[in-house]
């Protein structure tokens, strides 16, 4: 029988959404996004589309679990038509971003973890596009006690181990644990498969099951960090425009400028 | 708060056999900054052949660098090296703890921050201490807004980005280093089995010093060999933001921006890119910027130091052609 794999999704503004669609709300500490529309955070697409090629290899069964507040019900019906069995949502009004730090979040999702059926693999992406964190994956597994690898690029299982290609800065390397264990998958592993519109179709028909914190009878540790502020980033600088009669003497220019300057 | 008293603990990373890499001399010099005057700067450094390097981080900012040299600890085994730190920060109980936000920081502090219930942050793009205690700046919303964040806990972790620290001088060297207790290692769930480096041409990003990137206006594969060139000229490595990946012009390894490699170099060259702000956030504290669009109005050039509007196809091999004459000089 092939593995159970469960994939963590979170629902972020789309990250490639136009600067001007994202507002920051520096007094509520929080950022609006605005028009752009909810999408699955693209690491964890790459995580979904991991699962997807180790269950055509092996079989088994996958399942979606995304935690949030007023989760679009669109955009899990696309995630798990491109591949996924079922799908769990834990979802409250209180699963507010502004409201939730890693440590609060890993230990919800640790929480309904211990309520699925028992599985093989945890896959997660190696940080979520609005927190930027990069620590819930490895907080659940810390919490459940499960093995973890970080930052895969390929992902294998076989033999009762998962086989990681795992990034480094100058090329990767191949690390292995046994199940069940948790692996956060980098981007370099592919861009999540699209669903035909007969899968979408197909998926409505799938198993999901919708949680409330209060099921999981948890109670929630304290946040370890505070925001205590959100500002639009400064990047400006002063730009020295190069000015030439043509184009290559601009070039030219360009470089006796960087030279004088001592940049190069 | 986290990190008040000016206690900090810097892990230290290895770039070769007893080496230490710039962005751990440059956590050395930043935690100086933080731990003064009354505070102490630790340095940790877990791997083999690891003595070798306790002088240097003695002599660039640590006054105290304690060690562990076993075969076990290299290369970097999270669950071997979280045995070992977790009970030396355990009794250190307090102040922060400074890793580079690199493969090695990212995966082993949130792992000490969840074992010993101390908060993390990452990816910081500033820390600084005042009467609160340390405040720690990041990039959230993919580089759209910079977040500043407290630690409540007594002891903090963060991982920090290149560039937010300098390196200090050689200078006097400190005490002698104290080698750390060793548990045997024992097992570990999790196994390295073999490591593959790509061929330093291909795109050692992160550590470059000049990054020659470019975007949807390089206009297909052969544009980027001419960005190759200009990277060889200046011994640097080539970039790209995400439509030429995207469109496979240039491989997935050499994305610069927030969901790509991080960098920041002493000179960045943004060709024919526009500037989203998800680029703009993986590369946004290079030293120098340098922009070639050929549309004046392209953001790039409001977060570049020097900047020609052209088509690339014009300027550039002048410029290629001048720059070679100036570096063999």
């Amino acid at each position: 029988m092939g593995p159970h794999i469960v994939v963590l999704a979170k629902m972020v503004p789309d990250p490639e959404g136009p600067p001007s669609s994202f507002e920051v709300k520096t007094a509520e500490k929080r950022v609006v996004a605005r028009g752009i529309p909810p999408v699955i955070n693209p690491f964890d697409e790459n995580a979904l589309e991991a699962a997807i090629r180790i269950k055509e290899r092996l079989g088994g069964t996958i399942t979606l679990l995304s935690a949030g507040k007023n989760l679009s019900r669109a955009v899990i019906l696309k995630a798990v038509a491109s591949g996924a069995d079922a799908s769990v949502l834990l979802e409250d009004d209180s699963l507010d971003q502004a409201l939730l730090d890693s440590r609060k979040t890993a230990a919800l999702l640790a929480a309904a973890l211990r309520t699925l059926d028992p599985f093989d693999l945890v896959l997660c992406g190696r940080q979520a596009s609005d927190t930027n964190a990069g620590v819930v994956g490895l907080g659940v597994a810390e919490l459940l006690g499960l093995p973890a690898v970080t930052l895969a690029q390929r992902v294998e299982v076989s033999d009762g181990k998962v086989v990681v290609e795992r990034v480094l800065s100058d090329g990767y390397e191949v690390v292995e644990c046994p199940l069940p264990a948790l692996v956060t998958v980098s981007g370099e592993i592919g861009d999540l498969r699209y669903p035909s519109l007969q899968a979408i179709r197909a998926a409505k028909e799938l198993p999901q099951r919708v949680l409330r914190p209060d099921d999981l009878g948890v109670d929630l540790p304290p946040s370890w960090v505070e925001t205590v502020s959100l500002e639009p980033p400064r990047r400006e600088r002063r730009c020295r425009l190069v000015e030439a009669d043509s184009p290559a003497e601009a070039g030219e220019k360009l470089a006796l400028l960087l030279r004088e300057e001592r940049v190069i | 708060m986290g990190g008040a008293n000016g206690k900090v603990a810097v892990i230290a990373e290895m770039e070769e056999v007893g080496r230490p890499s710039r962005i751990t001399l440059e956590l050395l010099g930043l935690g100086r900054r933080l731990a003064s005057p009354r505070g102490e700067v630790w340095a940790v450094v877990l791997g083999s052949g690891v003595k070798e390097a306790c002088g240097e981080l003695a002599s660039r900012g640590a006054d105290r660098v304690f060690y562990l040299d076993h075969p076990s600890l290299s290369p970097y085994n999270p669950e071997a090296w979280t045995r070992v730190l977790k009970p030396f920060l355990r009794e250190r109980g307090e102040g922060v703890v400074l890793a580079g936000h690199t493969p090695l920081g990212q995966d082993l502090l949130p792992r000490l921050a969840f074992s010993l219930e101390a908060g993390v942050v990452t990816d910081c793009v500033g820390v600084r201490a005042d009467e609160e205690g340390l405040l720690f700046t990041k990039p959230v919303y993919g580089g759209n807004a910079l977040a500043g964040v407290r630690v409540t806990t007594p002891l903090a972790l963060a991982t920090v980005r290149s560039r937010v620290g300098e390196a200090l001088p050689p200078t006097h060297t400190g005490e002698e280093p104290v080698p750390l207790p060793l548990d045997p290692p024992g097992e570990t769930r999790v196994l390295v089995r073999e490591r593959h480096r790509l061929e330093a041409a291909e795109c050692p990003l992160e550590e470059a010093r000049v990054v020659v990137s470019g975007g949807r206006g390089m206009g297909g594969e052969e544009g980027f060999e001419v960005l190759r060139e200009l990277a060889r000229t200046l011994g640097g490595a080539v970039g790209a933001s995400r439509p030429p990946v995207d469109s496979g012009w240039a491989p997935t390894t050499c994305q610069v921006g927030i969901t790509g490699k991080v960098v920041a170099p002493d000179l960045y060259i943004a060709v024919a890119i526009s500037g989203s702000s998800q680029h703009l956030s993986g590369m946004a504290d290079s030293g120098k910027i340098v922009a070639v669009n050929r549309d004046p109005e392209a953001y790039i050039f409001q977060v570049s130091d020097y900047g020609v509007v052209g088509d690339w196809r014009e300027v550039l091999p002048a410029f290629l052609t001048k720059v070679r004459e100036l570096v063999s000089e």
